[in-house]
């Protein structure tokens, strides 16, 4: 397998203080390695967001992160802490190790500074020595890579389309070569033709920059498609991951299988389409035991008592695959790799 | 351009409704508030003069409403808004001609230095949450409550007074003529300071407050995270992404907010027997010189619109969604 | 006078997702009405409103004297006998304060339930009808509002000579009506498009069936705030025109003591007594009404709400900050580290 470039291990997320603390993500363990694309799939409220906004802690109040580390492993030097960095530090590690496309290609830009300005503003925050031609030349180049003409520079957010302007933010995030490109539901409030096209030239310039995508979405069929790994959150807990094909074919998490026969499948055999009975937990009053024991079609008696570990399932291709379900108890947990 | 040409057609509507206004509110009095006044200086008056009082104040009962109506425009457009009672017998122009650049100076410098001062300081209050410029919003929100005249009688009981530096009326020393000389202009700065600090702490709250807020919900917004995100440094986020932004919704208030300062700012010059407009429009109103007041309403409503005017300019230089190509 | 500086204010066309107030809901629950009355700022404002409501009520028969009643201790400064000191022509100016409340409360809270009458009329008539009737109606609102309205009631009241509290809370009412008619508006149209409103017109509800049921609950908290917001504009605006002696001199506000002492030079006296009281009187009213609109405010937008604890001490005693763009990291994990890798930078073997 290929090497770790962000690992995050025993990550814990709470909104609020003290008593009234939501935990939002719980002893997350997760690796994302050099040139995958690995997916985060869950219904919304289910943590996936906070997760990658904890990680790069983005996170707005009264968003605190309790517990856990994210040890980046750069290119050339020593692997560190993320969540350890001075604010100083954390600044120069944004965007040039890891950039993020957010959600809602709309608001991510700035409507009263020209495209040209926010994509330059970046390579001067992060190389002050940069001549201001060579800036311009940079952000052409970006433009030009993600299918945009370079004179939309002079364009304000307001003047182009939504994919548009989600390839600007895709380009952003590219400007400063980073490793890893988070892409928070790049493409949800965009049609179902200009999805596709976005991220197929996105996983195209994956191969040919050689970056490692984390990509959230609530669209499973879209993970199947586009990831190599898939990792299914449910109430702040990771709950199953493992090769997209994998969990395509063979999902063992009662939720994963929910999850999937709730989208029509796009090549192979017909399924039959069902929902989820049920509806996401309220983070604030979690139930005891699997979080997902009350919309279970498989509940049995350990469900409601105790948490199952995530871990290496009894199953013949349990090595490359990990679920946390009392159907299929751990050999080993995850997170004692 | 389209903007600024719709913007003005409306300014120019709201300048005519203000006008007619102006013109149907004598109309509108039982009896006749000026008839009196009239008689009273009749032996002054010259026919002529008698006349345009007539057409400001629809004493002429013959003509209909529609032809006093046109009249009083063709005498608003020669510039004649009758003349003043009070300072007898003087055309009512003449007397705003010489109160308006006093007002415009005092309060026309104090509200952009309040506005400017205010929303620094809100920015910062905003950004910031929880630091030192929280605490001033309890001192601002009771600074906005106070009248600014009561501020103003205050401001002369505490700092004003024989042997302070402080003068406690007029716009100049009594010995001065007014004159762009090294006598008057120093005189006139240290006479307006102390009622320009008056308006300054009434009105610098409103900013204060108002700019904090816009900053707190600005600073939730998507393209902050992204500007984080970049690694920017907290200087460039805060002034370029989020103090950018939310001033636009500040300065459509500000815009908003003219009228009601003007108001205020109009009886600090009371208190402080400033010769601007405010204090004329006070011996007017002792003097029942419906002339006098109206005049000044006029110009009052004039110049307040013609602020508004360059706010919407300033909104549209700032913000590109309103201008379009072409 | 008074900038309006309520957020819920804020919402300008363009700007219009800004500043809304978070999603409302059709109908807010009992529950989340009483925690308005819980947040602190918003009580403090009811509890002073109440106190000078009492005053306002039963000033006249608890005043120790007459106010207008002449005395012989002339411009004294406060004593037993005379609280707040006495005028030029020994009045009590206790007296005054106290009597003076119920003209001022009648006229803020008649002038703004005038204004808040019209600007409801006009505001969501124009916002739910759209179409020629919201641009002829935005255009009055407009043009109200950028006329200057203290010159203009000034006027107005010196024409109708010796305006009586109730004719006087007319004028301001009728001058003050546009901003809030403005904000109204705005709200209006952006709650029309909502779905749950868009459903009943499609169920084929009667107009005024859906702006009394449907959108009068959501705009509750706006119409509260702009009443409020109006009747700190009346009071302060009353003040002003009684100051300036345009009003009707015969009944007491804290206006006309203003415009006494003002006229008898208790500047030039150093009778500080005389026009201290009723400027602190008008301060704290308004400060009250100020802190109740706050409340509404951060009960409507809960982001403005000052976060509960911003700050807070960890295990190993370093203080963290809660701020936007750098998320706080707390040490003490409750969790136990089941992980052998703590130190950082972790080496890494070069492959």
């Amino acid at each position: 397998m290929a090497e770790p470039v962000l690992e995050i291990r025993n990550l814990n997320v709470d909104y609020g203080l003290g008593d009234k603390a939501v935990h939002a993500v719980r002893d997350v363990n997760l690796t994302l390695h050099r040139g995958e694309v690995l997916g985060l799939a869950g219904e919304s409220g289910s943590g996936k967001s906070t997760l990658a906004y904890g990680l790069t802690r983005l996170l707005a109040p009264p968003g605190v992160i309790t517990g856990g580390e994210v040890v980046y492993h750069p290119s050339s030097a020593a692997a560190y802490d993320v969540l350890g960095l001075s604010d100083q530090q954390l600044r120069a590690w944004r965007w040039a190790e890891t950039a993020i496309v957010f959600q809602g290609a709309m608001n991510s830009l700035n409507p009263v500074h020209k495209i040209s300005t926010q994509l330059t503003d970046v390579l001067k925050a992060h190389d002050p020595k940069m001549s201001e031609h060579s800036r311009n030349a940079r952000a052409r180049e970006m433009l030009k890579l993600v299918g945009i003409s370079a004179d939309r520079m002079g364009a304000y957010p307001h003047q182009l389309s939504g994919g548009m302007r989600q390839r600007v933010m895709i380009g952003m995030a590219l400007i400063l070569q980073p490793q890893v490109v988070i892409m928070d539901e790049p493409t949800t409030a965009l049609d179902v033709v200009m999805q596709r096209q976005i991220l197929g030239q996105l996983i195209e310039l994956r191969e040919r920059l050689g970056f490692s995508v984390i990509f959230i979405t609530h669209d499973l069929s879209l993970l199947v498609e586009f990831s190599n790994r898939i990792a299914i959150m449910y109430g702040g807990r990771i709950v199953e991951e493992a090769p997209a094909a994998t969990i395509y074919r063979d999902a063992l998490h009662p939720y994963s299988k929910g999850l999937l026969s709730s989208f029509p499948a796009l090549r192979g055999p017909k399924r039959e389409l069902a929902g989820i009975p049920g509806s996401p937990p309220d983070l604030a009053g979690m139930p005891t035991g699997c979080s997902f024991h009350p919309r279970c079609p498989k509940a049995f008696e350990p469900c409601s008592t105790a948490i199952p570990v995530l871990g290496r399932p009894d199953t013949p291709d349990g090595a490359g695959r990990s679920v946390a379900c009392w159907l299929h108890p751990a050999e080993q947990p995850v997170s004692a790799v | 351009m389209k903007y600024i040409l719709q913007r003005l057609a409306f300014y120019l509507f709201t300048a005519w409704a203000a006008i007619t206004l102006n013109f149907f509110i004598p109309r509108l009095v039982p009896g006749d508030p000026v008839q009196s006044l009239i008689t009273k200086y009749q032996g002054q008056l010259s026919t002529k003069s008698i006349q345009s009082l007539y057409v400001l104040f629809g004493l002429d009962k013959d003509k209909s409403l529609w032809s006093q109506y046109i009249d009083y425009w063709k005498q608003l457009f020669h510039g004649d808004l009758g003349l003043s009672f009070t300072f007898f017998p003087a055309p009512v122009s003449q007397v705003i001609g010489q109160a308006l650049p006093w007002t415009l100076l005092l309060v026309g410098i104090t509200t952009v230095i309040s506005f400017v001062l205010g929303t620094s300081l809100g920015v910062v209050a905003g950004w910031r949450r929880g630091s030192w410029a929280d605490g001033l919003l309890p001192v601002t929100t009771f600074f906005s409550s106070v009248p600014y005249f009561w501020l103003g009688i205050i401001a002369i009981y505490l700092l004003a007074g024989p042997d302070s530096f402080f003068p406690s009326s007029g716009g100049f020393d009594s010995g001065l003529v007014p004159a762009w000389d090294q006598y008057f202009i120093p005189s006139a700065i240290q006479h307006s300071l102390l009622p320009a600090l008056t308006i300054l702490i009434s009105s610098v709250s409103g900013w204060i407050l108002s700019m904090r807020n816009m900053m707190v919900t600005v600073s939730s917004e998507d393209y902050i995270t992204v500007a984080h995100a970049k690694g920017l440094p907290e200087r460039r986020v805060a002034v370029a992404y989020a103090a950018r932004n939310a001033l636009l919704p500040n300065i459509s208030g500000f815009a908003l907010a003219l009228g009601f300062i003007v108001g205020g700012t109009l009886l600090v010059e009371i208190v402080f027997s400033y010769p601007g407009l405010g204090y004329t429009l006070l011996q007017g109103l002792g003097a029942k010189d419906y002339p006098l007041m109206q005049g000044v309403f006029l110009v009052i409503t004039i110049s307040v619109l013609v602020a508004n005017l360059l706010a919407d300019i300033a909104y549209l230089l700032l913000d590109p969604r309103t201008r379009k190509e072409g | 006078m008074t900038i309006p500086t309520s957020s819920i204010e804020q919402v300008i066309p363009g700007q219009g997702s800004m500043a809304q107030p978070e999603e409302p809901r059709p109908g807010r629950s009992r529950r989340q009405r009483f925690l308005f009355v819980r947040n602190k700022k918003a009580a403090t404002g009811l509890v002073i409103l109440a106190g000078y409501t009492i005053v306002g009520v039963i000033g006249p028969w608890v005043a120790p004297y007459d106010p207008s009643a002449r005395g012989n201790d002339l411009v004294q400064g406060p004593s037993a006998a005379h609280w707040f000191g006495t005028t030029h022509l020994g009045q009590d100016v206790f007296s005054q304060i106290l009597v003076g409340t119920r003209s001022v409360m009648l006229v803020g809270f008649l002038a703004g339930a005038i204004a808040t009458v019209l600007s409801v009329l006009i505001g969501v008539t124009a916002g739910y009808l759209g179409g020629k009737t919201d641009d002829s109606l935005s255009m009055l609102t407009n043009v109200v509002l950028v006329i200057p309205a203290v010159p203009l009631m000034i006027i107005i009241t010196s024409v109708l000579n010796n305006a009586s509290d109730m004719l006087v809370a007319l004028v301001i009412g009728l001058t003050s009506w546009s901003w809030n008619a403005r904000v109204l508006r705005a709200q209006t149209l952006s709650l029309r498009r909502r779905d749950f409103v868009e459903a009943s017109r499609a169920s084929g509800e009667s107009t005024w069936r859906i702006i009394v049921f449907e959108l009068m609950p959501n705009l509750t908290a706006v119409i509260a705030s702009g009443f409020v917001g109006t009747v700190i504009f009346a009071v302060l605006s009353e003040i002003t025109l009684a100051f300036i002696g345009v009003v009707s001199n015969s009944g007491w506000n804290w206006g006309t003591i203003l415009f006494w002492a003002q006229g008898q030079q208790a500047l030039g006296q150093d009778a500080w007594w005389w026009f201290v009281p009723a400027g602190l009187a008008i301060a704290l009213l308004g400060t009250s009404l100020s802190l109740i609109n706050f409340g509404i405010d951060e009960f409507v937008s809960p982001r403005l709400r000052s976060a509960g604890k911003t700050k807070l001490r960890t295990a190993s005693g370093r203080t963290v900050r809660m701020r936007i763009g750098f998320t706080p990291v707390l040490e003490n994990s409750p969790l136990p580290k089941t992980h052998a890798v703590v130190a950082t930078p972790v080496m890494r073997e070069a492959k």
